[in-house]
């Protein structure tokens, strides 16, 4: 790692590859679902209607940014940049390159999981600084959502720390040069894509937001720019555990012929289509089915899983 | 890294003084997870990159938002915050202050006193941590264990339905 500059370098490129990358997602996933469902989607403004993403942020870059009367002021500004921030500082640990991640932390995977806990504050914050039922329903639901999830993703990660015995994220995809954890840790890697998914509060678990019981949730006051901030958090938490999945289940950017970058985009490219896939199939669960299948299944499920990963770990270790 | 730690107990320090003083518990709540990120920081200053990252993910992460939880749950409004301004009078936190002030420049008289050492210690990682857990405090761990099925076996019992 050399000067200031390139590092610097670096970094632009990182944060501008995320923005842009969550960006072009709310076209692919707009076109993506319409394909789904037999539409066509946005395809009026400009080539495959790519530009549709343009007259969105100019239309939100212009309206109104509104605080309400009744709103809590410091907390309810706060509430946006945190998701945003989260969501980009955690980018610094993802190992794209061949040179791996921004800073190779040798406690890489707590610090995404440090991260996408505190992003929690973010809809919570939202939720009661707002100063509305909606809002307030909508934070209280995504919190007791995101905490139950977070155990049971936190647990399917540490298997896959146990398997490589490192933190970094570097060393676990080098870990996995002849065979992806995909395949070791099936289990595993379902639980982190279900954790995922209701971290993330897409659908199917995207009750905060059920716009047909609470308007949009946690953040039905906001406006212009600060609504862009969700909008544009929420995206940025698709690529970032996309890329995570990709980092600790696929291998990161492993793979014949092609350079990391590629791999690791293709990888990545693959989860979030999964993702969207699920978005165009399955309705909305339940409430309390949310919570009893987080708490009852899917935590069990990655202890379970845990254990067995570590007593595997044990017995090779002591064997060879 | 001296300069990030004394910065960072800085505001660790006007964090938890503000989190004290503040009516509204949503915004005493903020300060105070700006007081525990900054312990972290403290931590990862001393060269304890593990437990910063524990600090954040159980205290700040965890625990702070079980309590956000109750405070959204509790929905406070005006008359609670008129209540809290009514129950720290002047003369209620004035001596408290004055003595808790004596007992913290006591403190900084005795520490400075003291044989100096250097804040700069080796970075020590996660597996050192999990060795020295599981050989050394042992008995520590299984006892914070045998607490926490405690606490899991009473919140079931409470949480039963008769």
């Amino acid at each position: 790692m050399s000067g200031p500059l390139e590092v610097l370098v670096r970094m632009v490129l990182t944060l501008a590859l995320a923005m842009a990358s969550a960006a072009m997602l709310v076209w692919v996933e707009r076109r993506l679902l319409a394909a789904f469902q037999d539409r066509y989607g946005p395809n009026r403004v400009g080539p495959f209607g790519l530009f549709q993403l343009v007259a969105d942020s100019i239309k939100l870059f212009t309206k109104e940014d509104w605080i309400p009367p009744f709103a809590d002021r410091v907390p309810f500004i706060l509430a946006p940049t945190i998701i945003v921030a989260t969501g980009l500082l955690s980018f610094a640990v993802v190992p794209f390159t061949a040179a791996g991640a921004l800073v190779d932390l040798n406690i890489g995977v707590l610090y995404f999981l440090a991260l996408s806990s505190v992003s929690v504050y973010s809809i919570m914050l939202a939720g009661m600084a707002s100063n509305s039922k909606y809002s307030l329903l909508g934070a209280v639901r995504a919190a007791g959502q995101m905490i139950s999830y977070e155990l049971a993703m936190g647990l399917s990660v540490a298997s896959v720390v146990a398997m490589a015995g490192s933190f970094n994220l570097r060393e676990i995809v080098a870990a996995q040069e002849g065979l992806p954890y995909v395949v070791l840790q099936p289990i595993a890697f379902l639980i982190f894509l279900i954790a995922g998914l209701a971290e993330s509060k897409r659908s199917p678990f995207d009750l905060p937001e059920a716009e047909n019981e609470i308007v949009a949730g946690y953040h039905t006051e906001y406006s212009s720019m600060k609504f862009a901030f969700f909008f544009l958090g929420e995206y940025l938490a698709l690529v970032l555990f996309s890329s995570i999945a990709t980092a600790l289940f696929l291998g990161g950017g492993n793979g014949p012929w092609l350079p990391t970058i590629v791999w690791f985009g293709v990888k990545m490219a693959a989860i979030i289509y999964v993702f969207i896939w699920v978005r165009a199939t399955f309705p909305r669960v339940r409430y309390d089915r949310l919570m009893a299948f987080g708490w009852k299944i899917l935590v069990p499920a990655a202890i379970l899983n845990l254990l067995v990963t570590g007593a595997l770990v044990v017995a090779g270790s002591a064997g060879g | 890294m001296t300069v990030l730690f004394y910065a960072s107990a800085a505001v660790a320090t006007v964090g938890s003084l503000l989190a004290v003083t503040r009516t509204k518990a949503l915004h005493a709540l903020i300060y105070l997870i700006l007081a525990l990120f900054a312990v972290a920081l403290c931590f990862l200053s001393l060269g304890a990159p593990f437990v910063a990252a524990l600090e954040v993910i159980v205290y700040a992460g965890a625990i702070m938002v079980l309590i956000l939880f109750v405070i959204m749950m509790l929905n406070l409004g005006p008359e609670s915050w008129a209540r809290e301004r009514r129950l720290l009078p002047r003369h209620a936190w004035l001596v408290p202050t004055i003595m808790a002030g004596a007992l913290v420049g006591l403190t900084l008289v005795a520490i400075l006193g003291a044989p100096q050492q250097a804040t700069q210690a080796a970075s020590v990682g996660p597996k050192a941590v999990g060795v020295a857990l599981f050989s050394t405090y042992l008995i520590g761990v299984e006892l914070a264990s045998v607490l926490l099925l405690v606490g899991l076996v009473g919140a079931y019992y409470l949480g039963a339905k008769k």
